[in-house]
């Protein structure tokens, strides 16, 4: 069986100048192989010296790509033509790939599973291993994004925390274990980062992101993985990754839904293209207050690491002007499409906000709010005075604003529950001549109860300071603290 | 291993000027063409979209479908492929190595540097037959103003 084959012109002095040669054989690497034996002079120019043909090498049989085919093994039937095709590359500078470190022996064994997919391949891992993603917090959503970041072959993994290990951490944060508890976050998750994989960097930052060091902070980096469990340092990322052009892989938890997305492209919207303001302070509770299922940060947090890996490969369809919707309750996905919204204060046409700006003032939290808590500190109740009071029978009305599940834990005796969330349907049942305590887990609901409280024409209004853990500490330690 | 007789690429005026002019336009961008003529002299140019997905700031392609347009318009023309040119924006008018893994052997391959938008040097290269490396061919012929001049140079030795 013969097949012609259409020289290409750079190739034809190899063909005695011929443009369509005559060759043998039933696959395509089979007439490869002939048209070779016949020129040997094309041998180097089709293909690598480990035998592949080279990338910028196309051959068509007939109009098809036989990448698109079964590759060399692409079988030909007689009549069909096949065509060498160049594509012509080039340009300037050192080629990228040759700037990407090399791997060792260890390496290649390690990262075997990668290795052989076409989509990763040594070159991806290469490009992995300069890889350097920020980790922003090592709690729930930074413990498996920094796992499995680490165990894939990233180069540098940073994490910035200066929290320490708590017992209620451990539901859910598996970069750290039960004998961590009471360590830095951040060397309980080195310990653990380095055990997993030896080969990459693990910086370090024990410190609490801010505007001030943000900047400064991210430059290095080429994804910034966002963990953040609160607004103003939510905003914070969101702002410098925009300003710096880095990508920010998303995500965020609370009890059983979690999202994630992309942001900070330059062609894509920004966490605040969908969310220009802050929620008021309060509003949306924390994981601390609402509660999270324990394995949600696990599949948030591999999206998110999932995502991070993608842009480092530059392969696939990032979450980049997608909001991903995950309900673990219904076990559903839902995505929504997100739209670069060209008014946006940061990424939009005519950006307002062209430095990073004081985060916990735009959130109504911090300093600013914490004015408005000064005032009230001279209301607040000390654990010891409340336990005095109530043993000396004054007439105290114990409000604990915080959920039924958090109340079967533990509890003042005689306190009565009114969730934060009912406060504003149920307050008439409230006395306001009798002394109130509103008391939570740590003071801060209660604290938005008491002001709310005082709004509404209560005067007689403490909060106690501390909360139930405080109460616990300092009066009543044979209850349990969560 | 000296060279053997250094190969020569003749540029009319209009060619160079044009492959400047692209060079100009799509700066910070690499733009890209091919070079049609006959034996060794470009008469003219052909200029192509450059496809890169690898950033076209340092990288410049030219898809299958693109090149074969090329070979078709030179055939109608009754005139070669005689190789193709590109920019090196910011960059010197030298072959990288990334030009050397992705040359094609025969052709002429012509760099223009393009400085903070200003094009400046043209040199012209050949990849040697065993894939070493590149021989730059003496551009001639024509108004040769800013061609860079001097005794052949090689590039890409390994």
């Amino acid at each position: 069986m013969s097949n012609r084959v259409l020289i290409p012109t750079p190739l034809r002095p190899f063909t005695n100048k011929q443009e369509v040669v005559e060759v043998q054989g039933a696959t395509i690497g089979e007439l490869l192989a002939d048209l070779t034996r016949q020129y040997d002079g094309l041998r180097r120019h089709l293909y690598t010296d480990d035998g592949r043909l080279r990338s910028f090498v196309n051959v068509y049989v007939n109009d098809e790509d036989i990448r698109y085919l079964q590759k060399e093994q692409t079988p030909v039937q007689p009549g069909d033509t096949i065509s060498i095709i160049p594509s012509v590359a080039g340009g300037a500078g050192v080629a990228v790939d040759e700037q990407l470190p090399s791997l060792s022996a260890q390496e290649i064994k390690r990262y075997s599973r990668h290795l052989i997919m076409p989509e990763v391949g040594v070159d991806g891992q290469r490009r992995l291993k300069a890889g350097k993603v920020l980790c922003i917090g090592a709690g729930g959503l930074g413990s498996p994004a920094a796992m499995y970041l680490a165990a894939a072959g990233v180069g540098t993994v940073g994490l910035v925390d200066y929290d320490v290990v708590d017992y209620s951490n451990l539901q859910r944060q598996l970069l750290h274990g039960t004998s961590d508890v009471g360590r830095s976050k951040l060397q309980s998750a080195k310990d653990r980062l380095q055990g997993l994989n030896p080969e990459v960097r693990i910086d370090t930052h024990e410190i609490a992101l801010s505007s001030e060091n943000a900047m400064e902070l991210f430059a290095p980096y080429d994804v910034i993985l966002d963990g953040t469990d609160n607004f103003p340092t939510r905003y914070l990322v969101n702002d410098a990754c925009v300003l710096l052009r880095k990508p920010n892989a998303y995500g965020s938890i609370f009890r059983f839904e979690g999202q994630a997305s992309v942001f900070g492209m330059p062609d894509g919207p920004c966490y605040r293209c969908l969310y220009p303001e802050p929620p008021p302070p309060g509003l949306v509770p924390s994981c601390a207050e609402g509660g999270v299922l324990g394995v949600l940060p696990g599949i948030i947090g591999t999206i998110q690491a999932t995502e991070t890996i993608k842009l480092l490969l530059g392969i696939g369809e990032p979450l980049i002007g997608r909001f991903l919707i995950f309900d673990a309750l219904r076990m559903r996905f839902r995505e929504l499409k997100l739209r670069k919204d060209p008014d946006c204060p940061v990424c939009g046409t005519h950006p307002t906000v062209t430095a990073l700006i004081d985060y916990e003032q735009f959130c109504g939290v911090g300093p600013h709010a914490a004015a408005e808590e000064t005032a009230g500190e001279t209301s607040d109740i000390t654990s010891t005075e409340l336990h005095e009071r109530l043993q000396r029978g004054d007439a105290i009305f114990v409000l604990d604003v915080r959920e039924p599940q958090e109340y079967q834990i533990n509890r003042i005796q005689g306190s009565t529950l009114i969730p934060l969330g009912e406060l504003p349907q149920r307050y008439a049942e409230l006395d306001p001549s009798l002394d109130i305590v509103t008391q939570c887990k740590s003071g801060a609901r209660s604290a938005k109860a008491a002001d709310f409280l005082r709004q509404k024409g209560f005067t007689r209004v403490r909060n106690l300071k501390g909360g139930i853990l405080d109460w616990i500490d300092k009066v009543d330690p044979s209850q349990p603290k969560y | 291993m000296p060279d053997r007789e250094a190969p020569r690429l003749r540029l009319e005026a209009e060619a160079l000027a044009a492959i400047r002019a692209h060079g100009r336009d799509a700066y910070p961008h690499e733009c890209c063409g091919a070079l049609l003529g006959r034996d060794g002299a470009v008469s003219a140019v052909h200029p192509l979209p450059n496809t890169t997905e690898e950033g076209p700031r340092r990288r410049f392609l030219v898809r299958p479908g693109d090149y074969r347009e090329a070979e078709r318009h030179a055939g109608a023309r009754g005139v070669d492929l005689l190789g193709f040119y590109h920019s090196h924006p910011d960059h010197p008018a030298r072959p990288s190595q990334y030009d050397l893994d992705h040359a094609w052997p025969s052709f002429s391959y012509v760099i223009v540097s393009v400085m903070n938008g200003e094009p400046g040097d043209v040199t012209s290269w050949r990849l040697r037959e065993d894939r070493s490396g590149f021989t730059e061919e003496l551009i001639g012929a024509g108004d040769a103003a800013g061609v860079a001049a001097g005794a052949p140079r090689t590039a890409g030795e390994r």
